[in-house]
């Protein structure tokens, strides 16, 4: 199999980078909510990143990742034409969609790329898709014209108050709940403090809720349990169960610390690559 | 050969060399060398050759091992490999990996009264010598076909009848080989990266290297089986979709890899992982050679590994070659009734794994950062046999003890797996979730598919799945060729 890359976009230097990949069986099948398992080569690990977007018509699917680590790092070496090693999906339940109203989208950092295929999913069922995006400062928006496409409004906000509201996404999400009530679902896709912090604003008002969690996984398909997160008080696999869950009843204290169970040999692997850069045998 | 002296039964079982105990715990290279030749026609001709053959009625797949063995003492290595291959088609994996004393060799006659026969005839040593041996020497043309078959009359692939395999362990790997040397074009398809199922995922390195397993699948390649590997069947591909695309048959061997949890409290604490788990990372991911691979593994000092069955001890022998300290295995019986191969429990504790018996973890302690830090467990006694025939491990209360363990791996068994399942609209399951598969010829309740291997039997073994396999594939062939098969 041939799994080429077609387009790259930097859309943060050295931070999130754009592919769109040619795998026309896996773009046949995907929808909103999916993920992908890819390997950039034969000593790579597996890296579960969901499908930012997808184009059935020209076999091709979109994956936008952010720099964190020895094998983000070296997928990011990757040129137009060049192909990765392995590529599989579309895994996990998609995201359930269905004509309900309203429906607001929160993103944040590079979750946005996630939620723009579920917005996308939910406008083309004739859903009234509010995007609410953030980030550090205006620079790191992603997605914002994209989202535009398709959601009649795209509220912004940004820490350092560059452009939209200044603060967080929480707090935009928080004043139109207050201001509409007919929102039907918050859908959330970000980092894990940030879905977290959207759980609490919309328990109050009782609006379902809609978070996409990114576990540490292996196969992606049921079989090791890598990716075992506390849902309601019950062990959840979120690539075969998720990985999208009810958002109130997610335990996101164990998830954060669930993501950290690597983390000496992560860095261990990154400072390697590092070195093997500045040496010149990187890839 | 001959030595007229002594009678040929009445000298022990040769021995196989082994890397010595302290020095294979250092590395991950396999643990028993296999016979050389000298050794192996020296345990061949232990062989009484019996009028009626207990060895056979153990094979779970009938193997004529009096027959292959027989060749063998006529120093005739390619009919002995044809004879085997004639039933089994993973004989170089088999000779490794059967639970033998519990199969022939614990019908062999010599075993009966082993202070004065010097016990079985090493009938799983032998296998493996004659299809190592008699791979190593293939060369040329008729290569694939040779160690597909044992012979060189092979078809060529057509295009026109065309079977689908999805997941690729040793049940499809049979189906696919068997209905390659008969000119079927054969397509496999496989979630995972790489082929091979338990064999390249599950069974560690050190028993079962990575090579035996390619070895086969080249020869496959070579004989136009097409493997389209990260492929997961019911969602890239659905049954109904490989039918409309020509396919004639469909057999589905996806293993029963879904890993069992205890549902004890603190399971999901940093430190705690299925078997499946570390084993996947160590051995389809490489993780032994980290930061070299770049997979990773979680270390510890002391370990526990939670179970008694083979996949315990692969889990337990290689958290010693990670650098473990101290490994125990904790199981709710005694060591009798372990369902592990005897070698492996052997070489286990060889190797200076620890057994805590008649104990069952209670409750997984953590700290206040969710890191691992001990396990209670709850001391047991025998009672009486249950309705598996093993003495049923009863709690004596108020008994309890804590084991301190930074890595709990849990080895309790393992169920079906759903997506390719679910995803099949009128396949009929049993009541435990497994595949309901006519057992004279593995076909389910859709015509012309058929499923064998652990997602029909539940987690089974190696020989038992190949054998699943083999009958499908007869039927598969006398349907699809008709006369011609
Ligand atoms: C650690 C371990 C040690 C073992 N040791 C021994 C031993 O010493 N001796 C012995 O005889 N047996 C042993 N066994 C058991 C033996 O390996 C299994 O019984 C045997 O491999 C089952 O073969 P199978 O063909 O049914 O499936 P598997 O080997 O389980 O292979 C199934 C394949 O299907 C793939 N798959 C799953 N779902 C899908 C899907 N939807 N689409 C596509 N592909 C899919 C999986 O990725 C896998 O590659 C061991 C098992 C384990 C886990
Ligand atoms: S990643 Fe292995 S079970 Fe989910």
């Amino acid at each position: 199999m041939n799994y080429r890359i077609l387009e790259k976009k930097v859309l943060i230097p050295g931070q999130t980078t754009l592919l769109v990949i040619d795998a026309p069986h896996v773009a046949k099948k995907a929808k909103p909510g999916n993920f992908v398992i890819l390997r950039t080569s034969e000593k790579g690990e597996r890296i579960p990143l969901t499908i930012a977007d997808c184009d059935p018509v020209a076999g091709t699917v979109t994956i936008v990742f952010l720099v964190v680590g020895k094998s983000t790092a070296e997928l990011n070496t990757f040129e137009e034409g060049q192909a990765l090693h392995d590529f599989c999906g579309p895994l996990g339940k998609p995201t359930h969609i269905e004509k309900q109203g309203t429906v607001i989208c929160v993103g944040g950092g590079t979750g946005v790329a996630a939620m723009h295929h579920i917005a996308k999913g939910h406008a083309a069922m004739g859903n009234r898709v509010v995007a609410i995006i953030g980030a550090r400062n205006k620079d790191l928006l992603l997605f914002c014209s994209e989202l535009g496409n398709f959601c009649p409004e795209v509220l912004i906000a940004t820490d350092d108050g560059s452009q939209g509201h200044h603060g967080f996404v929480t707090e935009v999400l928080k004043q139109r709940l207050e201001e509409d009530k007919n929102v039907s679902e918050v859908v959330a896709i970000g980092p894990v403090p940030m879905m977290e912090a959207v759980a609490k604003v919309t328990k109050p008002f009782g609006v379902k809720t809609t978070v996409s969690l990114n576990a540490i996984m292996v196969d992606g398909i049921g079989m090791c349990g890598a990716c075992r997160c506390t849902v309601g008080g019950e062990t959840k696999f979120a690539c075969v169960d998720g990985p999208e869950f009810d958002g109130h009843q997610v335990d996101f204290g164990e998830l954060r610390l669930r993501l950290s169970q690597f983390r000496p040999q992560e860095q261990e692997s990154m400072a390697l690559f590092q070195h093997k850069c500045q040496c010149g045998e990187g890839k | 050969m001959s030595e007229k002296a002594v009678k040929p039964a009445k000298r022990a079982r040769t021995e196989m060399p082994v890397q010595p105990p302290f020095v294979r715990i250092q590395n991950y290279l396999e643990v028993a060398l296999g016979y050389g030749e000298a050794e192996a026609m020296a345990e061949a001709s232990r062989c009484i050759q019996c009028k009626k053959p207990g060895c056979r009625q153990g094979c779970p797949v009938e193997i004529d091992i009096k027959g292959f063995i027989g060749k063998l003492q006529q120093g005739d290595l390619p009919g002995a490999y044809k004879v085997l291959r004639e039933y089994n088609s993973l004989p170089a994996v088999c000779g490794r990996v059967c639970p033998q004393e519990n199969q022939c060799e614990g019908m062999c006659i010599l075993g009966k009264n082993p202070e004065k026969t010097g016990g079985a005839v090493a009938i799983g040593r032998l296998e493996r010598f004659v299809a190592d041996t008699f791979a190593a020497r293939l060369a040329g043309g008729d290569a694939a076909c040779l160690q597909i078959t044992g012979e060189t009359a092979c078809h060529m692939s057509r295009d026109d009848l065309k079977v689908a395999c999805i997941g690729a362990g040793p049940s499809s790997l049979t189906v696919a080989g068997y209905l390659a040397s008969l000119g079927i074009k054969v397509t496999v398809f496989e979630a995972l990266h790489e082929v091979g199922g338990v064999l390249v995922y599950g069974i560690p390195e050190f028993r079962l290297p990575k090579s035996i397993v390619r070895r086969e699948v080249d020869a496959m390649r070579d004989l136009g089986v097409e493997f389209k590997t990260n492929w997961v069947g019911g969602k890239a591909i659905t049954v109904q979709e490989l039918f409309d695309e020509g396919y004639k048959a469909v057999f589905i061997g996806v293993g029963a890899g879904l890993p069992q949890f205890m549902h004890v409290p603190g399971e999901n604490s940093i430190g705690v992982f299925s078997a499946n788990e570390y084993l996947t990372r160590v051995n389809l991911g490489r993780a032994y050679d980290f930061p070299n691979y770049d997979t990773p593994v979680f270390k510890a000092e002391q370990v526990c590994v939670i179970g008694g069955g083979n996949v315990a001890m692969d889990a337990a022998r290689t958290a010693l070659r990670l650098g473990a300290k101290k490994v125990s295995i904790v199981y709710r019986r005694t060591k009798s009734e372990m369902p592990a191969r005897l070698e492996e429990l052997e070489h286990a504790i060889e190797e200076g794994v620890q057994l805590e018996l008649l104990c069952a973890p209670l409750a997984l302690n953590a700290d206040e950062n969710k890191r691992l830090v001990s396990m209670t467990v709850q001391n047991m006694k025998l009672g009486e046999p249950d309705a598996s025939g093993r003495c049923r491990p009863m709690p004596i209360e108020g008994d309890t003890r804590d084991i301190p363990c930074q890595l709990v791996i849990i080895a309790v068994g393992t169920r079906p797996n759903p997506i390719l399942l679910e995803a099949t609209k009128g396949l009929a399951l049993n009541k435990r979730g497994y595949i309901e598969a006519n057992p004279e010829i593995g076909e389910t309740s859709i015509h012309n598919v058929f499923a064998g291997g652990d997602i029909v039997t539940g987690a089974a073994t190696v020989i038992s799945a190949m054998g699943a396999g083999r009958k499908a594939a007869k039927e598969i062939a006398k349907r699809l060729l008709g006369a011609e098969a």
